[in-house]
């Protein structure tokens, strides 16, 4: 895995590449308001640590914006783009709210169940999978739909999810990249 | 300022522009007033979460002399010269508050047998007055393991009503707050996330200004029910706060120290944790006489008028 | 077909180009407005238009941006709401996708009628990759100096900035999205005060739906009342509606506020009919929070008046007949639809959703999510129906902002209109579909 977020002595730090980058994103708020960048930098540091929120990464990111640890645990926690706990390296997030239930979604979701043979909200032994449910991911049109990273696949059908998962499978998928870049 | 006329449940009072429906009641007093399970007058931006009081404005103002489309928050609605408002007066008042009454117990567990707060407890109060017999929930409770934060505090985020009264204690009397609100929806509990104790001078406030036994003070855990202890008003010279206590004893041994709390059971000042945790001697305090307990509590159903102070009482330091 | 002032270039490739855009006449609107226009004049086209804001509450666009105070020496901010969560509603990732240059040239229109010197999109985090076609077009937009300082020589100068969240529908109630976009949990605010008074930072701050703003270009370059003499009543000019479900084309299309509800559903020129041949049985018109109607009073009112996709005809009736234009999320089910079933992913939804800090809503939406579920699986009594009429009434009105109300609508109009399905799962203690 290539994270940027290295564990030095005193705790995860970014690179100056990562570090410009949340600068220039404090820098469009107003002085004394670079708490306003919070979401932005959670986004990245979850990228950056193996897409999940450690309680370490959190007051990383406190220590960069200059506001207290619980003030980002309050957010991270609320928010349900935030893993708290350690995900797979392609996290599949499967919509299942009313539109994509009336197109198939169901059946959508059961076959990346058995394929992988892991539940929703489960991770594969190997590491490689997580399977998430997801609420309307406003797509409905080209319902059902599923998300990976900052990818929208939709029209699914179970077909089209075995050509995603063997792809992926072959590509060895991390999801979990800087959505900026 | 010209002071503003509001009536409510057919009773008028004045008051000053700026004062919400709820002050308007207090200044008028009995059961005029609305139940308050997160509003707390000392503590700014508190209030409109849980909406026990939520009430009826027949007419907005002398002005605009139309009613209100909704229920509002009597703790966090200005009134206006003229408005007109109805508490128990209202039926549908009454059905709201019967509902909300509900919604708070729905994931409540009911463990009023082995909680510290029963006797003192706002959600009981509440219940009593406004719940319905019945339950009619046969779903599973969520919960939530009880945690130390620190080892003077105990939380049962199961009894917790989301009343945000001691995250704004943490944010507004202490320098530096370490628990909060996580999570989201009914998912939501008060926490530190990583083991860290609320560790900080006034810190036990929050067990105070919680309206129900979700944050408890160990040093008193079980000691005794609160209706079996007497209440003192005392005092001590304190660097840190007002010293100005409540001593809660059994016989000669002081169980339990607090703040003094006024009649809607709020603190009439912030105590320090030094008065509140490490002074349980008798000889520590200038005992002052009983406390008259006017709500609240199972006590005021005991009503001693004797005074009668511990020996050793009278002189401190 | 009607006028197309949202998707009118849609099709073009490389529209979400500057050159592109503005090849075809895009940021006219700004030279014309920055030339010609006092920011108040740009309120008054606004207020002309009877634009009304498009994320579902329908309120008149001028008049919330006259409500700004602007005697305060604070800065002013303006914000879009790209927030877009509500299920059933696909049509703003759509223009930001597409045609972002017009989102932008809108938000400079609106940024200079309010006099706001910074502004920012909102954006759900979940489109992070139409964040970044947003930001790149924003960048393009620097470049080409209509934003920036000075913009074409005015005077006036702009900042714009991208912002995104990170999964949480109730950031799409405005005060939810100010209080995310300050970093924070998207908690609303208890109203009054409201965002023109007390918004971003504590300043006074309008918020807007993506196609409201979209709409402002047009606007500006044809004048208020052009807009206004498209649509009927006081449903003012067009509106995209998202159309899913079980139709032969879901999409996104650009109507004239009137147009039949029949000819929505069935014409080949939008929706084309119900798929395989099935028959129509429900339709949610605005967003998964409005009223379900069943297909009869979908098509007419209860008075037998045909329905037409406007404010006023789609709310005829009241909630006992009648639905809302909502965000135009329009949701079609055929005769294989449970109900019940529909219901409770939605139910899950507002559960999944709901905030946390008032009661009502906090509890309320997990119990009724636990109801239906009962009852979906065929455990429910007939007792359980009317407890979730009686739980949703002491939702709707009694919670903080209004996805109190969007978790008991559904609920109530379910029951209210296809009672008859919520008892065959009791009786049968199954699922009938």
């Amino acid at each position: 895995m290539n994270s940027t977020l290295k564990n030095t002595e005193t705790g995860p730090e970014f690179n100056r590449e990562t570090l410009d980058l949340v600068n220039k994103i404090i820098k469009r708020y107003p002085e004394g308001r670079q708490k306003s960048a919070l979401l932005p930098v959670l986004h990245i540091a979850q990228a950056e640590n193996q897409g999940w929120l450690s309680s370490e990464t959190m007051e990383y990111v406190a220590s960069l914006l200059d506001i207290q640890p619980i003030e980002v645990f309050e957010v991270a926690s609320f928010y349900s783009m935030f893993n708290l706990q350690p995900v797979g390296n392609c996290v599949i997030e499967v919509c299942q709210t009313g539109p994509c239930m009336l197109k198939g979604s169901e059946e959508i979701l059961a076959h990346f169940e058995n394929r992988l043979g892991i539940k929703a909200g489960e991770t594969t032994a190997d590491g490689k999978f997580t399977i998430k449910t997801v609420e309307c991911l406003a797509a409905c049109g080209n319902a059902p739909v599923l998300q990976v990273g900052t990818e929208y696949h939709e029209n699914l059908t179970t077909q089209k999810a075995d050509e995603l998962l063997d792809k992926w499978k072959a590509e060895n998928k991390i999801s979990h990249t800087n959505p900026y870049l | 300022m010209p002071l503003l006329k509001v009536t409510i449940d057919n009773i008028e009072v004045e008051v000053e522009a700026g004062t919400t429906i709820m002050n308007a009641a207090r200044k008028i007093g009995g059961s005029v007033v609305p139940p308050a399970m997160c509003y707390y007058s000392k503590l700014e931006g508190s209030g409109g979460y849980c909406r026990t009081c939520l009430v009826k404005v027949s007419q907005g103002s002398f002005k605009d002399n139309r009613p209100m489309p909704k229920l509002v928050a009597s703790c966090r609605t200005p009134v206006q010269d003229g408005m007109v408002v109805q508490n128990r007066t209202s039926p549908e008042v009454m059905d709201n508050r019967r509902a909300i009454t509900e919604f708070l117990l729905i994931n409540h567990p009911l463990d009023c047998p082995v909680c510290d707060q029963a006797g003192e407890c706002h959600l009981q109060d509440l219940s009593y007055e406004h719940g319905l017999e019945e339950t009619r929930t046969e779903e599973d409770r969520r919960t939530f393991d009880p945690i130390d934060i620190g080892d003077l505090i105990k939380l049962h985020m199961n009894r917790c009503i989301l009343c945000y009264r001691c995250v704004k204690v943490a944010d507004q009397i202490t320098d530096n707050r370490v628990h909060g609100v996580l999570g989201r929806g009914d998912h939501s509990e008060i926490s530190t996330l990583i083991q860290k104790a609320v560790d900080n001078d006034f810190s036990g406030n929050m067990i105070d200004v919680c309206p129900v036994g979700a944050l408890t003070d160990k040093t008193f855990r079980f000691k005794s029910r609160v209706w079996f202890t007497r209440p003192f008003d005392a005092h001590r010279e304190c660097a840190k706060c007002c010293g100005k206590t409540v001593l809660w004893m059994k016989g000669e041994e002081i169980l339990r120290v607090t703040g003094r709390k006024d009649q809607y059971g709020e603190l009439e000042e912030f105590i320090c944790n030094d008065c509140r945790f490490h002074h349980k001697e008798t000889t520590d305090w200038i005992v002052e006489g009983p406390r008259k307990i006017e709500r609240h509590s199972v006590i005021s159903q005991n009503h001693y008028e004797k005074l009668d102070i511990p020996e050793n009482g009278e002189e401190s330091e | 077909m009607a006028e197309q002032i949202l998707l009118k270039n849609i099709d073009v490739p490389g529209l979400a180009s500057y050159e592109v855009y503005r090849k075809l006449g895009g940021y006219s609107s700004v030279e014309k407005a920055l030339k010609n226009y006092t920011p108040d004049q740009v309120t008054s086209e606004v207020t002309k238009s009877g634009l009304r804001g498009r994320g579902g509450a329908g309120f008149p666009a001028g008049m919330k941006w006259g409500f700004i105070d602007k005697k305060t020496n604070n800065p002013r901010y303006f914000v879009c709401n790209f927030d877009e969560s509500e299920p059933g509603t696909f049509k703003d990732r759509h223009i930001g996708q597409l045609n972002p240059h017009q989102l932008i040239e809108g938000m400079i229109l609106g940024s200079y009628a309010l006099g706001a010197r910074t502004s920012y999109i909102y954006i759900r985090g979940e489109l992070f990759y139409v964040l970044r076609i947003i930001e790149k077009a924003i960048a393009e937009a620097y470049k080409n100096g209509f934003l920036g300082e000075n913009i074409k020589g005015s005077g006036y100068s702009l900042d714009l900035y991208c912002q995104p969240g990170a999964g949480a529908y109730i950031c799409g109630e405005e005060t939810a999205l100010l209080e995310s976009l300050e970093g924070k949990r998207g908690n609303p605010r208890i109203k009054p005060p409201f965002p023109a008074v007390v918004g971003l930072y504590g300043c006074p701050t309008v918020v807007n739906n993506v196609e409201t703003i979209a709409a402002l270009p047009w606007i500006i370059n044809n004048g208020g009342e052009a807009y206004s003499a498209i649509g009927i009543g006081n449903s003012k000019g067009t509106k995209l509606i998202s159309a899913c479900g079980h139709i032969n084309k879901p999409g996104i299309y650009e109507i004239e506020l009137g147009l039949p509800v029949e000819e929505f559903i069935y014409s080949d020129e939008y929706c084309g009919g119900i798929r395989h041949d099935h028959t129509l049985k429900a339709v949610v018109a605005g967003g998964s929070s409005v009223p379900i109607l069943p297909a009869h009073l979908i098509l007419k009112t209860a008075e037998g008046k045909p329905r037409l996709m406007s404010y006023e005809s789609l709310s005829e009736g009241g909630f006992q007949s009648g639905t809302m234009l909502g965000s135009g999320g329009f949701i079609v089910m055929d005769e294989t639809t449970c109900i019940v079933k529909n219901l409770l992913t939605f139910a899950k939804f507002y559960h999944h959703e709901s905030c946390g800090q008032c009661s009502p809503c906090r509890e309320g939406t997990g119990w009724m999510e636990k109801i239906l579920h009962r009852i979906e699986s065929g455990h429910g009594t007939m007792k359980d129906i009317d407890l979730l009429v009686d739980i949703s009434k002491h939702i709707e009105g009694n919670t903080i902002c209004p996805l109190g109300d969007a978790a008991a609508w559904p609920v109530a109009s379910a029951i209210r209109h296809f009672r008859e399905e919520f008892e065959e799962h009791v009786k049968l203690q199954k699922c009938p579909f």
